[in-house]
């Protein structure tokens, strides 16, 4: 559903993504997983079209869309959520839910009337009168969902929905995940929690210093020696420094 | 046609004109580098700075460049005391915040001097007014050519303050990480009134070059602000460098515009590179910061 | 949020229209003023309150509304109301120009603020120095009462359009509120990105903002040149009515329907009375409007709508404990 050819993005001299590619299949959940500043927002950043790549193509439903605004993409059905998530915060939870509603009808009572739905799916359906401030964290989580939810996707990029939660309150999310799966919407997620990636992706793609170095069954990858040392490495790298500062 | 030397010399006097244009950018991209945060009291501020140099001048027959010196110490209490207690507390930190406060403060200020002073426009009547340098065939206006060296001295003395002084390191400290710092123990507030402070001291001397030259009315800073703008976005928000080359070269345009295109639409030369360098080049000339 | 009924908007325009009715000499031609403001203020709150663009240049939709009416009577013999008509539409178009410019280059915040002030001082220098709007003299409009002139004998009629049209502005904020393209203007201001990946086409939205703003805004700029039946380049595209517009729509409630009128009433009628009490020392109105605007910004930053509501819900309160 989702083609990812040979995506490169520099800043500066920097390259944050390089040459990455990935493929995700229609109806799964694909996981990216890699360690800290390994590329995987500004991937998720080209693939929704708010970076332009310096090379590469992203195509979707067979069409090659990296030329592409986003709200474009949006219309054609993929819907992201932000990392650090940022509620609209004049509004309300249900007002929220309704601005992503409001793709596919003008009319206001229709979209406040989903919004109510969605929000009722999401576990929100108490919070709807809400001002987005006075979310809890799990909560503002469920409001980035349910407003790309809102928006009919057929494809929904999520970006570290869990982080941040607390164990009980992961444990209530995953089944949000599976379930909007369940419903024929294509799962990419970013995730840095392996519990969530083990138990819900059917793929994972592994990210280093902006390249692709493993894909797989989710097991498996995590036995890859090239994954372990991506991620230990960088830790050793990091405490090599520290070392060498002190001296 | 005009002849070439009337052409060379309404030049250089704008090149000249240029400078004090620059030392007012000078403190405004200083404060737009460190607060991130545009001022808009910055030309109501040049004009109360001008009325002090003018009191000091007409009122107690003070020298308008010895004026600097202690009009520039009050200017810089003036800044401090108004960023740390009025701009920094009312806006909340919010961009649309500074920009409304320092927008009404400007009016404040504006029609404060309006009431105390009226609407006239003062002069002072000093030796230095009409006096001329030769140099070889062309005949440069005195206070312009003072005015000129003075500034490139504020310039070079500014950076030394931001390169070899505790304050100075700490500014730029803030400015480029406002966390960091205040982690290491800068307080932040103090420093932005700090930096806010020397903005407005570059006013008084600005001011003091003005004075012999020109007028006073409480509209007169309205009308350098968004000359002052205007430089700053053309050299580059916030980069020093960037306020003095800006500066010289809208002198030049806004003296050739007034020169081929008359006083009144002159001015519109200038609004035009705002415009045009806004829409096109936001980052400026010399801006790095995307 | 405030979100008044049509209703009660229909109560509150029926009410000012009476008092209209009782007013004559110095209060009414104060209250046309006032409506004149409002309606300026209006224009700006669509895209300074909801849409988060603040601007500085209003001046140059209210300059555009003036010239319009004054140039197209007294060089063309337009009528006054086809001339209306037109003065409007051309706000629309200027706010067009002006938007799509500064929009395409992504430009808000105070970068926007300033280019539109500076496309204002470039449409006040041109005008100011133009043979064809007059020029440093500016346009005298000619005196004509009757309806088909849009000048009546009878100065509370003409309050009466002014009114009609704060109206319409109320109705058009009231409209943003229970729509989709109000949410999405909200949306944007809070958050572009969040609102481009939920499909939202920002430029589009802005563009359209900036139209509406400058056809409200034009139309006062209409009615001040058909009420004081002169301008020149200082009033029609000085930088007063940029920031008196500003003024009303934040300190009584930037992104409210009611805001801009409540703001533009207390405003001007604090500004009156000092005026009165200071016994015409220049600038003190001026000076007062500045004190509100930073004492807003930092003890209310939701304008006198938001602070009534909040007082009003404290008050019961503390009735329910005694």
């Amino acid at each position: 559903m989702l083609e990812v050819k040979a995506l490169t993005k520099r800043f500066s001299g920097l390259v944050a993504v390089d040459q990455a590619s990935l493929s995700v299949a229609k109806g799964s959940i694909t996981g990216l997983i890699g360690p800290n500043g390994a590329g995987k927002t500004t991937l998720f950043a080209m693939v929704a079209g708010f970076l332009q790549p310096d090379g590469g193509s992203v195509s979707y439903d067979g069409r090659d869309i990296t030329a592409l605004a986003p709200h474009v993409r949006a219309r054609q059905g993929i819907a992201r959520t932000f990392q650090i998530v940022q509620p609209f915060e004049g509004l309300n939870v249900q007002e929220n839910i309704a601005v992503g509603a409001y793709l596919h009808t003008p009319d206001a009572g229709e979209a406040m009337r989903q919004a109510a739905e969605i929000a009722r799916r999401v576990g929100l359906g108490a919070d709807l009168a809400k001002a987005s401030s006075d979310l809890t964290v799990a909560g503002r989580k469920r409001l980035e969902v349910a407003r790309a939810l809102a928006t009919r996707p057929r494809l929904l990029l999520l970006d570290e929905v869990l982080a941040g939660l607390n164990p009980s309150e992961i444990r209530d999310v995953l089944p949000l995940v599976r379930e909007i799966r369940d419903q024929g919407v294509t799962i990419l997620m970013i995730e840095h929690i392996m519990q969530a990636v083990m138990n819900l992706c059917d793929k994972v793609y592994v990210l280093s210093q902006g390249r692709m170095i493993a894909e797989g069954e989710p097991r498996a990858v995590c036995e890859d020696p090239q994954v372990i040392e991506a991620y230990l490495g960088h830790g050793a790298a990091e405490r090599l420094r520290a070392e060498q500062a002190h001296a | 046609m005009y002849s070439p030397q009337i052409v060379v010399e309404a030049l250089l006097n704008g090149l000249m004109l240029g400078a004090i244009y620059a030392l007012i950018a000078l403190g405004l991209t200083l404060i737009y580098g460190v607060l991130h945060i545009v001022n808009f009291a910055h030309g109501a501020l040049l004009t109360v700075a001008m009325f002090m140099v003018w009191l000091a001048c007409a009122q107690y027959g003070m020298d308008p460049y010895l004026a600097i010196l202690f009009v520039a110490p009050v200017m810089f209490a003036l800044g401090y005391v108004l960023q740390r207690f009025i701009i920094g507390p009312a806006s909340h930190g919010k961009d649309n915040g500074i920009l409304l406060v320092t927008l009404g403060l400007s009016i404040i200020i504006e029609n404060a001097l309006l009431a105390a002073f009226q609407s006239d426009t003062r002069t002072i009547t000093s030796d230095y007014s009409f006096r001329v340098v030769e140099i070889g065939p062309l005949l440069l206006s005195f206070p312009r050519v003072v005015g000129f060296g003075v500034t490139i001295a504020t310039t070079l003395l500014l950076w030394l303050v931001l390169h070899q002084t505790d304050i100075g390191k700490a500014i730029r400290a803030v400015a480029k990480e406002k966390l960091g710092a205040s982690l290491v123990g800068i307080s932040v507030p103090h420093v932005y009134a700090m930096t806010f402070a020397i903005g407005c001291a570059c006013l008084a001397v600005a001011a003091g070059l003005l004075m012999p030259s020109f007028y006073v009315s409480p509209k007169t800073g309205a009308a350098f602000v968004l000359v002052a703008f205007t430089i700053v976005v053309l050299g580059g928000m916030g980069s020093i460098p960037g306020a003095l080359i800006g500066g010289l070269l809208i002198g030049v345009v806004e003296a050739a515009s007034s020169l081929f295109l008359g006083d009144s639409l002159g001015q519109i030369g200038i609004f035009l590179i705002f415009i045009v360098t806004l829409l096109v080049r936001p980052t400026g000339l010399f801006g790095a910061r995307a | 949020m405030t979100r008044p009924r049509l209703a009660t908007l229909a109560i509150i325009v029926v009410a000012l229209g009476v008092i209209a009715f009782a007013l004559s000499g110095a209060l009414l031609n104060l209250m046309i003023f006032m409506m004149i403001i409002a309606l300026a203020a209006q224009g700006w709150n669509i895209l300074g309150g909801y849409a988060g663009l603040s601007s500085f240049g209003h001046a140059a939709f209210f300059g555009a509304g003036a010239y319009a009416m004054a140039v197209l009577q007294t060089r063309f013999g337009v009528n006054a109301w086809v001339a209306l008509v037109i003065g409007i539409a051309l706000g629309a178009l200027v706010g067009a120009f002006i938007g799509f410019l500064s929009f395409r280059s992504g430009l808000k915040g105070s970068y926007f603020a300033l280019i539109t002030l500076a496309f204002a001082e470039v449409a006040r220098i041109v005008a100011n120095s133009t043979n064809f709007t007059g020029g440093a003299a500016g346009i005298l409009l000619k005196l004509q009462n009757g309806l088909p002139y849009l000048q009546f004998a009878d100065r509370r009629y003409f309050l009466l359009i002014a009114l009609g049209f704060v109206a319409i502005g109320l109705v058009v904020s009231w409209w943003l509120e229970h729509s989709r393209f109000g949410a999405y203007l909200v949306a944007l201001r809070e958050n572009e990105q969040a609102a481009q990946a939920l499909g939202v086409d920002v430029f589009a939205v802005k563009m359209k903002a900036i139209a509406i703003s400058g056809a409200l805004t034009a139309a006062a700029g209409c009615l001040y040149a058909q009420n004081y039946l002169f301008i020149d380049a200082n009033v029609a595209f000085g930088s007063w009515i940029s920031i008196e517009a500003l003024f009303a729509a934040i300190v009584g409630g930037s992104g409210t329907v009611l805001g801009p009128l409540i703001g533009a009433i207390v405003l001007l009628g604090l500004g009156e009375l000092t005026k009165g009490l200071s016994h015409g020392i220049p600038g003190m109105d001026l000076m007062v409007f500045g004190v509100i605007l930073v004492l807003s910004v930092a003890f209310s930053p939701n304008g006198l709508v938001m602070l009534m509501k909040s007082l009003g819900l404290r008050a019961p309160a503390k009735e329910r404990e005694a």
